[in-house]
């Protein structure tokens, strides 16, 4: 008979695109692969346990009740800084709309000029001059832009994100300009903790043995056995990525641009980014501005569904009856008491149905109005006519 | 009768995408030429010649440069908010609103009144650079009308 035009409500995080997993509706945002994430968890929250049960008893008795209460403050932070790291954005640049890159094409043509037949085009690259030096700016093919200095795209995440550093995948989330303080402050507090943990576990162990003997220490609380494996090995790579990333700090450079070796060696631009001065680029990183999110998570935003208005009033009649109606009040289809494909107009279709169903199954695979489809970009935004471009892709990757 | 009626609401929406695409938008790119700083070029677009004077719009992009500046500025109060919220474990902010969040708040107040007082009497609209990832500033105008 007639369509209905199905407006419903959501929130952007459902529709951006990249592969990001949210939570909270909206408000947690982190990486697919988490697996690693929860080791960490399990790791940090499992030695802390073991050290509270069986050291903090005997050492806040023996020693100083200090010593757990510290423990217990350093443990939140860390918890804390963890938890700020992996569920925040990272700054994720959203990607460009239609008509910011149709304008970036334009732009991009009118640059190159008229490419003979045949011939590769150039790659797609922009010069800005930054503190005296030239920087290039790559344009990325999946968001459509050109990339901020220091922006990089994650492969795994697939996004681009503003002062790239590097995915981690202890802390399931891209490590960028919104949470690298978070990151960093995370690694030299769990040094921290480490240390602490384990110097205490040999104090403990030391006192202990004084009274009882070393194997009976053993038996009696067996937790230092594990706690002193797991800080033993995480010591040594713990305290020496703080140490890398304290670092880098100082020379205001990225873990991307060192891997890279972007302003290392003589014919290289040397760092447009550094204040020269150690203590001003640590001020920089660490007590710089706290950016916003510029990735409108929570934002609502309407999505259109049609349906063809027969079987919106052929289930109403069925949902009168059956009380299982459970959708919301804005979508007027509800489930039905059994499965329906998409109706095919066929001989017993009723001739006023037909013009509906067309024009619906015209309508359905048409793009939403925000994301439209990567077919509708001009065929000059492939990858593979850049070989400059891939081969950068393959090394950040 | 019900097929012409239930037809209407699908014709308004092409003509919604009509005038859509009869929507011209024009950018303003990032001025990159002081670091990763947030400012915008303040070269005035061929496209929008007839429909704006030059000081207008510049006077407008400089101004958002300027919010910018003040929102990234890293100084005395940047090093007590990052010293406090660090103190805090950063739950300070559950409660308290950073400074650039307050800046960002102060430029879309802005951005509105320009739009009421300047641009939309022309025919243009501006929209905010946090809507496009802080990458530019985009003016939206109508071609003539159809």
């Amino acid at each position: 008979m007639s369509a209905v035009m199905i407006t419903r409500k959501v929130r952007k995080w459902e529709k951006l695109p990249g592969k990001n997993t949210f939570c909270c509706d909206g408000r947690v945002m982190m990486a697919r692969q988490k697996g690693v994430f929860y080791l960490t968890l399990f790791l940090i929250v499992g030695t802390c346990s073991l050290f509270f049960a069986f050291e903090c008893p005997y050492l806040a008795v023996h020693l100083s009740p200090a010593i757990p209460v510290f423990a217990v403050l350093l443990f939140l932070f860390v918890m804390a800084m963890l938890l700020r790291t992996s569920f925040s954005d990272p700054g994720v640049l959203p990607r460009a709309l239609q008509e910011e890159a149709t304008f970036i094409e334009m732009e991009i043509e009118a640059a190159n000029g008229n490419v003979p037949a045949g011939q590769r085009p150039p790659p797609r690259i922009r010069n800005v001059q930054i503190n005296n030096q030239i920087v290039k700016l790559k344009y990325c093919y999946t968001c459509k832009i050109f990339r901020p200095p220091r922006a990089s795209h994650c492969s795994i995440c697939d996004n681009c994100v503003d002062r790239f550093d590097h995915h981690c995948p202890w802390v399931g989330n891209c490590v960028g300009k919104r949470n690298y303080r978070y990151f960093y402050l995370f690694t030299m507090s769990l040094s921290l903790l480490t240390i602490y943990i384990f110097t205490f576990n040999i104090v403990h162990v030391v006192m202990r043995s004084v009274d009882k003997g070393f194997l009976n220490t053993l038996k009696e609380t067996p937790g230092t056995v594990l706690e002193v494996l797991v800080c033993f090995f995480t010591l040594w790579s713990v305290v020496g990525l703080t140490g890398f990333h304290t670092y880098l700090i100082s020379l205001n450079q990225t873990t991307n641009e060192d891997i890279k070796g972007s302003w290392s060696g003589k014919n290289r631009v040397q760092n447009p980014y550094s204040h020269k001065n150690i203590i001003k680029n640590c001020c920089e990183v660490l007590c710089g501005p706290t950016y916003p999110s510029v990735l409108d998570r929570r934002g609502l935003m309407h999505e259109d569904s049609s349906v063809p208005a027969a079987s919106a009033t052929c289930t109403s009649t069925t949902t009168t009856t059956s009380s299982s109606c459970s959708s919301s009040s804005t979508n007027p289809v509800p489930q039905t008491t059994k499965p329906t494909a998409p109706l095919i107009p066929n001989e017993h279709t009723p001739d006023d149905a037909k013009p509906s169903i067309a024009a619906s199954a015209e309508r359905s695979p048409s793009p939403k109005e925000e994301h439209p489809p990567a077919s509708k970009v001009p065929p000059l935004a492939s990858p593979e006519t850049d070989a400059e471009t891939s081969l950068a892709k393959d090394k950040t990757h | 009768m019900d097929a012409d009626k239930a037809s209407l609401p699908f014709h308004n929406l092409q003509e919604l995408r009509n005038s859509a695409s009869l929507v011209t938008k024009v950018f303003i790119q990032r001025d990159y030429s002081d670091g990763t700083v947030c400012r915008f070029l303040t070269k005035f677009p061929s496209e929008l010649d007839n429909r704006i004077e030059r000081t207008l719009l510049e006077e407008t992009v400089k101004t958002l440069n300027s919010y910018y500046v003040e929102a990234e500025k890293i100084g005395g109060q940047s090093y007590m908010e990052g010293c406090l919220a660090c103190a805090t474990a950063y739950f300070i902010f559950l409660c308290m609103e950073t400074r650039y969040e307050k800046v960002l708040k102060k430029i879309s107040c802005y951005i509105q009144e320009q739009n009421q007082k300047i641009y939309a009497p022309r025919g243009l609209l501006l929209t905010d650079p946090i809507e496009r990832g802080m990458r530019v500033v985009s003016f939206a105008h109508l071609l003539q009308s159809f």
